[in-house]
């Protein structure tokens, strides 16, 4: 079942008050999105990701397209109650403590006051923020207000999360936590449409995602379809090398780099460092480790932006 | 309705926690509690000079309070993006206007209560019985501030909190005058400017309808007609205000 659907969906935002001048922000998006999935929509900035998201929010009407979410028109009232929503760089009432905040989502859902209670008191406890709920928004850094972001995300325990880059403002174990809700929440069934430009955050997190560049979308599929699984190179690092080993591995090798008494190679194959692996025990030096190189997103995206932008 | 008034709830809690509300209501008691001395150097006029000045008070701070919040709620919600964590729950834009509308007439009455107990603690102390008729002339007071709310409500839906204030501010001093563009023909008779006044007139708010301070101070009676002609008038301007700012604001792109 497709959970997010967008048929043609376009944007222009009209600017200048003397000269009105249009801007395409969004150029005939389709886009599809399975219920149950981690899906990742990609863009370098501006490419179109936060409008996309505005426009299924019904925060900006499109020009031409339509977009659907649970089967539903994206203006229908009963999508809004079956779904959560994490702005980019969220805001909040800064006047309301966390917990006030909480219930008073919890009163927008229609929640009763025991529903409210236990959902925010469990919330809280989820992202950490238990200690510092009574305390008033203005006072909480911006990590502490993308906690409490995604805390009024989950008040209605909703059947598809969109969150706009979840990770901005997270310290690293912020940002481990937040991969662990990520997956948490698929694993309870939960749809997510996750927008970022951290790229290894997205290839670590998402089974599907579409790639935007300026309004266009130019390429969306699984992380195993876009990507070459192939072994791109073998890299090597190597401790205690000698000279003569040092210019047999620059010979055959595509990289060599010294980190201290390290060396770190790189082959183009794994036969190249095969050939090599009797001067290495010959040489005394010892092999700390081999690592096979696959292609990664953020090579394969800045690769299709340029060639997209060439085009 | 039961989610306009959870708005509206937090639109009060908004502007209660707003010091700039308290500083304003401390300003307005200190001018009520001076005409207390004002009236002790106004020889035979002390009670007139205590209800003139303690009206006035009401009237120009409730109209600060309106006009400085009520350009800001949803302006100052489109600047902060703050209204895009409400909007998308099951919120319509409708029911969001009118919560932030009815918040902020709900603070007003809050104030407008408080400045009242403040007029009547001075007549108190000066020993003079208290006049219920003060009651009528600040009732009217408040349905004026009411339709002023819903006119900087209606500017804030598509301008900036500057120029909201700067419109709201202007249509309250022409809603002074707005009678006066009535007979404006009789002075200047010639092409489109009769027209042009009788729109304007019938455009722009009449707060002459609900100004009968003068009349309560000089003790003349104040008919029931003419208040509920008034509080008629009111709802009517405020529906059609609310109206077109939710028209408006259904259109808007929060970019």
């Amino acid at each position: 079942m497709l959970v997010v659907e967008t048929v043609g969906l376009t944007k222009d935002y009209d600017y200048g008050h003397i000269k009105r001048s249009r801007r395409r922000a969004l150029d005939h998006l389709d886009l599809s999105v399975e219920q149950g999935e981690i899906f990742g929509l990609i863009g370098p900035n501006g490419a179109g990701k936060t409008t996309t998201l505005k426009l299924l929010m019904g925060l900006v009407f499109p020009t031409s397209g339509s977009a659907t979410i649970l089967g539903l028109p994206v203006d229908d009232p009963e999508v809004k109650s079956q779904i959560g929503y994490l702005p980019e760089q969220p805001y909040f009432y800064d006047y309301l403590t966390g917990r006030e905040l909480l219930h008073h989502f919890g009163e927008l859902f229609g929640l009763s006051k025991p529903v409210r209670k236990q959902r925010a008191e469990a919330l809280l406890e989820k992202v950490g923020m238990s200690e510092a709920a009574d305390e008033p928004l203005r006072k909480y850094s911006k990590g502490m207000t993308q906690r409490i972001g995604i805390a009024q995300t989950l008040m209605n325990e909703p059947k598809l999360v969109f969150l706009d880059e979840p990770m901005s403002g997270l310290d690293p174990v912020g940002r481990r936590e937040m991969t662990s809700l990520v997956r948490e929440l698929q694993r309870s069934g939960v749809t997510v449409f996750f927008c970022s430009h951290i790229l290894p955050d997205v290839e670590a997190l998402c089974d599907r995602v579409a790639i935007l560049n300026q309004g266009k979308l130019i390429e969306s599929g699984r992380l195993s379809e876009i990507l070459d699984v192939s072994i791109r190179s073998v890299s090597v690092v190597l401790e205690d090398v000698g000279e003569s080993l040092e210019r047999a591995c620059t010979e055959c090798a595509i990289d060599v780099h010294r980190v201290g008494a390290r060396l770190e190679v790189s082959f183009a194959e794994g036969a190249d460092f095969d050939r090599l692996l009797p001067a290495v025990i010959e040489g005394g030096a010892r092999v700390v480790s081999v690592t096979p190189v696959k292609q990664r997103l953020e090579e394969h995206f800045v690769r299709e932006v340029e060639r997209a932008g060439e085009s | 309705m039961r989610t306009t008034a959870y708005v509206a709830l937090n639109t009060y809690r908004e502007t209660v926690r707003d010091k700039v509300l308290y500083n304003l209501l401390l300003f307005a008691l200190l001018m009520i509690s001076s005409s207390y001395v004002l009236g002790k150097i106004s020889v035979y006029q002390e009670i007139k000079i205590i209800k003139d000045l303690g009206l006035a008070s009401i009237s120009i701070f409730g109209m600060v309070i309106a006009i400085f919040i009520g350009i800001g709620l949803v302006s100052k919600e489109i600047d902060k993006r703050t209204l895009y964590s409400v909007l998308t729950k099951p919120v319509s834009r409708t029911q969001f206007l009118v919560g932030k509308y009815l918040g902020l007439c709900l603070t007003l009455f809050v104030n407008v209560c408080v400045m009242t107990l403040g007029l009547y603690l001075v007549l108190l102390v000066m020993a003079e019985p208290l006049d219920p008729m003060l009651l009528v002339a600040i009732f009217l007071i408040y349905m004026k501030l009411t339709v002023l709310v819903a006119v900087a409500i209606l500017f804030s839906t598509f301008t900036t909190s500057i120029l909201a204030g700067l419109f709201t501010g202007f249509i309250y001093v022409a809603g002074y005058f707005s009678a006066d563009l009535k007979n404006f023909h009789t002075i200047v008779d010639s092409g489109i400017v009769p027209i042009l006044t009788k729109g304007l007139y019938y455009l722009l708010p009449n707060f002459r309808n609900f100004d009968v301070k003068s009349a309560v101070v000089a003790g003349l009676p104040i008919e029931a007609t003419q208040v509920g002609w008034a509080v008629l008038y009111a709802i009517l301007y405020i529906v059609l205000l609310l109206v077109a700012s939710t028209w408006i604001f259904q259109r808007r792109n929060l970019k």
